[in-house]
């Protein structure tokens, strides 16, 4: 059978509606609209924000991975000291490994909260979370501190370069999630975390997790690694 | 043959119910444009803006012309040409095809998936203001030492402060630093509109395949970027804080500049050249008048490109001794990559074939870029060859490659797509005899400005010098001096002008025309053309459903193959079959289709529009004045800085719709 080509027999490419179309249903229905306030349907069903988070996580994984990266290729290759097991407290950094991925954990605590809608219970996970994290950095900074005064700078050497560089972009990630977890804990407090979902909580946790765990790494290959 | 369809007389559009705004004023005039956040607009601000630098960076192309024409010619300083030449490549990579492309995605993805804006329509405009300042401070450098000098690579230690002093460097990697948030930005809104804002139905295979290259192109900008932050901030801290990255006596390495410029810049080049293949995988099939031949071939190569794309880096660094092994590597996988790539030519070509061709400006435009793409192609393979490649290093052979993939690739397809879509913007046609005189013009000019570059190049003419002797074979013709290739390249280059002076000259006649631009002037296939031109402010009154590839083609053709029992309509001209747009789900339920509605049926009085608003400039002038304090003096920094969490604390704060 065929078909005429003119697409002036066509039916009107309607925007509006296609419910005139006796033949069954035009391309354009089903609304477009979703109340003020509220978000459209998504094709995955994941929410857009998360979404969001997941991709700038695997943007940011380049990231970290280029400084490990430069890290690695300079390992050792230093003209002067001191070198890394010179200047490394394991233990020392172990205990501020630890208290860094037990935020994890009070992170977790605080989701867990905020699904029960238990406002006073998730402001003491969110400011224990943002503790922790600050005991981290303080920590890092005594570290730091440290290395200066052994003679270990950010000019000094090669080492120092790549060191400095790779652990203060980590610290900066904590800082920034220290101050997203207490602009979340006010929030809780100025009742503007009860109608939303979970979700912020969801998304602060997630990007707080990546940083416990680009830090595992860290330590492992730049601590640890011989 | 050419077959010309008459072109159908725009629906008057029903009766719409205005569309109501949010709980904020909505503004107007100037102060509207800077509060946008319609995916539109903001596409417009994109193209327009990235149009200027084009011509910022084809006038830089012109002097660098004039000065190569003749042997021993003083038109400009040795010191001017190395700015010129680092400034046309910075400006028409990161400034011109980038931020073209980044326009048709902002225009042209939301209406071919069916949604009604892009994710975050506030990031949107955030990530087009970050561009632009990202650009004007780039350009500001002119003003201050003078412009960037060091290439368009960069090459660390001559980027260094041992070498380059002055602050010229600092403009360029800051500004590069800020447009790679711009990038970034943009790359992750794009991401989740196209997963997540899919009308129903829009499953991923029945994505239109400028979509699909959008998709990828997003996701290769999103790895491949922080390479070059990362290598931008280690040049930065080597030459603001005295680190020894790059700095040889402490035992810092060059090559690592290289490694980590070129993973992020190999993948860059399929950033600029995808966008293209996308809009030329439009317009063939819509002026053949069939559909994309092997629709699935040329999904997974646009894929399999992506992924090869992040492992052919080095071949950019055969020089530099990296031994044998990983040379080899490096070699097959830059073989491996364009056979992707020949699947998408011969798709393209299949397309055609058996068509009824329509040859307009934008198809002419397309031609061109099949053709010139795969002489660039070609060339492209030689240098997988590695003692091939050492020969062409650094000489113009290798300027005529890339010039044959960026300008007779990435620049035809933008400019098949600006023909293509011109309508869908502005609502107006562009003059067809006036666009082929462009096509032409440009299309010879071309081939006049870069071919003889492959015969220089291979008669050893090296890149970037400022000149040349007379005697040294790459002039004087017939015992005339100024006679040679390079003169000849020279006037290529002028022909292009002129080409491009018709098209400015078109589009502002087109511009000042009435505004009477049929919906759908080339019978479409795709859902943008279902809406009119321009669309309205909310793009789709209601989500259209979409069931099958080529949505548009298939449902205006629809009810006759209801008609005829058929679940196929047929493309036909002239009575002469020449392609089929299936449904593949011929009777849906009722049932189905109340449910469809529902999910997406919330209250009929209120359209998704969100809110103008200020804080992405203000948030994305803050950036800059943070960036620009490492140059003038970190009281901007801090300042920028203070602006820059104000606009953010705003931004999160504000209602957006």
């Amino acid at each position: 059978m065929s078909i005429a080509h003119d697409v002036h027999s066509a039916p009107a490419p309607a925007h509006g509606g296609g419910h005139g179309d006796h033949h069954g249903p035009g391309p354009l229905d089903g609304k477009w609209s979703a109340p003020v306030g509220h978000a459209l349907p998504t094709s995955t069903g994941l929410d857009n924000r998360k979404l969001l988070m997941w991709l700038f996580l695997a943007s940011d994984c380049m990231f970290f991975g280029s400084l490990i990266g430069t890290f690695m290729v300079y390992k050792g290759r230093s003209t002067v000291g001191p070198s890394p097991h010179e200047i490394f407290d394991i233990p020392y950094t172990s205990v501020s490994a630890f208290v860094l991925l037990m935020s994890s954990l009070t992170m977790v605590l605080a989701l867990a909260a905020i699904q029960r809608n238990d406002q006073p219970r998730l402001r003491i996970w969110l400011i224990t979370t943002a503790l922790l994290g600050s005991v981290f950095i303080g920590g890092q900074y005594y570290e730091f501190t440290t290395f200066y005064s052994e003679n270990l700078t950010l000019q000094h050497s090669l080492f120092g370069s790549s060191l400095f560089t790779l652990t203060g972009f980590h610290g900066a990630h904590v800082t920034i999630g220290i101050f997203w977890l207490l602009y979340m804990t006010a929030m809780s407090w100025t009742g503007r975390l009860n109608s939303e979902q979970p979700l912020f909580i969801e998304i602060a946790g997630l990007y707080w997790h990546f940083v416990d765990i680009v830090w595992i790494v860290i330590f492992t290959v730049v601590y640890l690694l011989p | 043959m050419a077959v010309t369809l008459p072109r159908p007389q725009a629906p008057a559009a029903p009766a719409q119910a205005a569309p109501e705004y949010g709980t904020l004023p909505a503004y107007h005039g100037f102060v509207s444009w800077l509060t946008t956040v319609d995916h539109k607009r903001i596409g417009i601000l994109y193209g327009s803006t990235a149009f200027a630098f084009f011509l910022l960076g084809g006038l830089e192309a012109l002097m660098i012309r004039i000065q190569l024409a003749t042997p021993g010619s003083t038109f400009v300083s040795p010191d001017a040409f190395n700015q010129l030449f680092t400034m046309h490549g910075t400006t028409m990579i990161f400034l011109f095809v980038m931020p073209m492309s980044v326009a048709f995605f902002n225009y042209i993805v939301p209406l071919q998936i069916g949604a009604p804006d892009v994710a975050f329509p506030r990031l949107n405009a955030f990530s087009y203001w970050t561009f632009l300042f990202g650009g004007i401070f780039m350009n500001l450098s002119y003003f201050f030492d003078g412009m960037p000098d060091g290439g368009w690579f960069g090459y660390a230690p001559l980027t260094t402060i041992q070498f380059s002093p002055s602050h010229r460097i600092d403009f360029w990697m800051l500004s590069l630093q800020i447009l790679g948030v711009a990038s970034l930005a943009g790359a992750f809104n794009f991401l989740v509109t196209i997963i997540n804002m899919r009308a129903p139905g829009m499953s991923l295979m029945r994505m239109p395949v400028f979509t699909w290259n959008t998709l990828i192109t997003s996701f290769l900008l999103v790895f491949a970027f922080p390479a070059i932050t990362v290598a931008l901030i280690l040049l930065m801290f080597d030459r603001l804080y005295g680190t020894n990255f790059y700095y040889a006596p402490n035992g810092g390495d060059p090559l690592l500049w290289q490694h980590l410029f070129w993973i992020f810049g190999h993948p860059e080049v399929y950033i600029l050249i995808l966008p293209a293949m996308g809009m030329v995988s439009e317009i063939l099939p819509v002026f053949s008048k069939k559909p994309l031949f092997g629709y699935p071939f040329v999904v997974y190569a646009t894929v399999a490109i992506g992924f090869i794309g992040f492992g052919v880096w080095s071949h950019h660094m055969f020089t530099t001794g990296l031994g044998p092994i990983a040379n080899s590597f490096f070699a097959a996988s830059t073989m491996l990559i364009a056979v992707p790539t020949g699947v998408k030519i011969f798709n393209w070509m299949g397309t055609m074939y058996g068509g009824a061709i329509r040859f307009t400006t934008p198809m002419l435009f397309a031609i061109g870029f099949v053709s010139m793409f795969t002489i660039g192609g070609l060339t492209g393979v030689m240098h997988a060859i590695v003692p091939v490649d050492m020969q062409h290093q650094d000489s113009y052979f290798v300027v005529a490659h890339f010039h044959y993939v960026l300008f007779g690739g990435a620049f035809f397809g933008i400019m098949g797509g600006i023909y293509f879509w011109w309508s869908k913007f502005t609502g107006r046609m562009l003059d067809e005899k006036l666009g082929k005189w462009v096509f032409w013009l440009v299309f010879a000019g071309f081939n006049l400005t870069f071919g003889p570059m492959h015969f220089l190049g291979v008669d050893g003419m090296p890149r970037r010098v400022y000149t040349y002797g007379a005697n040294q074979g790459w002039s004087g013709w017939f015992g005339m001096d100024w006679l040679g290739w390079n003169m000849v390249v020279t006037i290529g280059a002028f022909i292009i002008m002129v080409g491009m002076l018709i098209f400015i000259y078109s589009a502002f006649k087109a511009l000042r025309g009435p505004k009477d631009a049929p919906t759908d002037p080339w019978d479409g296939a795709t859902l943008e053309w279902s809406l009119p031109s321009p669309p309205p402010v909310y793009n789709f009154a209601v989500a259209p459903v979409v069931r099958s590839r080529d949505a548009f083609w298939a449902w205006k053709r629809r009810p006759q193959a209801v008609e005829a029992g058929e679940n196929v309509a047929t493309l036909q001209v002239g009575g002469h079959t020449v392609g089929h747009a299936e449904f593949e789900e011929e009777h849906p339920s009722e049932e189905y289709l109340a449910q469809e509605r529902n999910a997406y049926y919330a209250d009929p009085a209120t359209f998704h529009i969100p809110n103008p608003s200020f804080f992405p400039i203000i948030a994305a002038f803050g950036l800059t004045c943070l960036a620009a304090g490492m140059i003038f003096g970190y009281a901007l920094s801090i300042a920028g800085f203070l602006y820059l969490i104000v606009a953010i604390g705003g931004w999160a704060m504000e209602p957006t719709s």
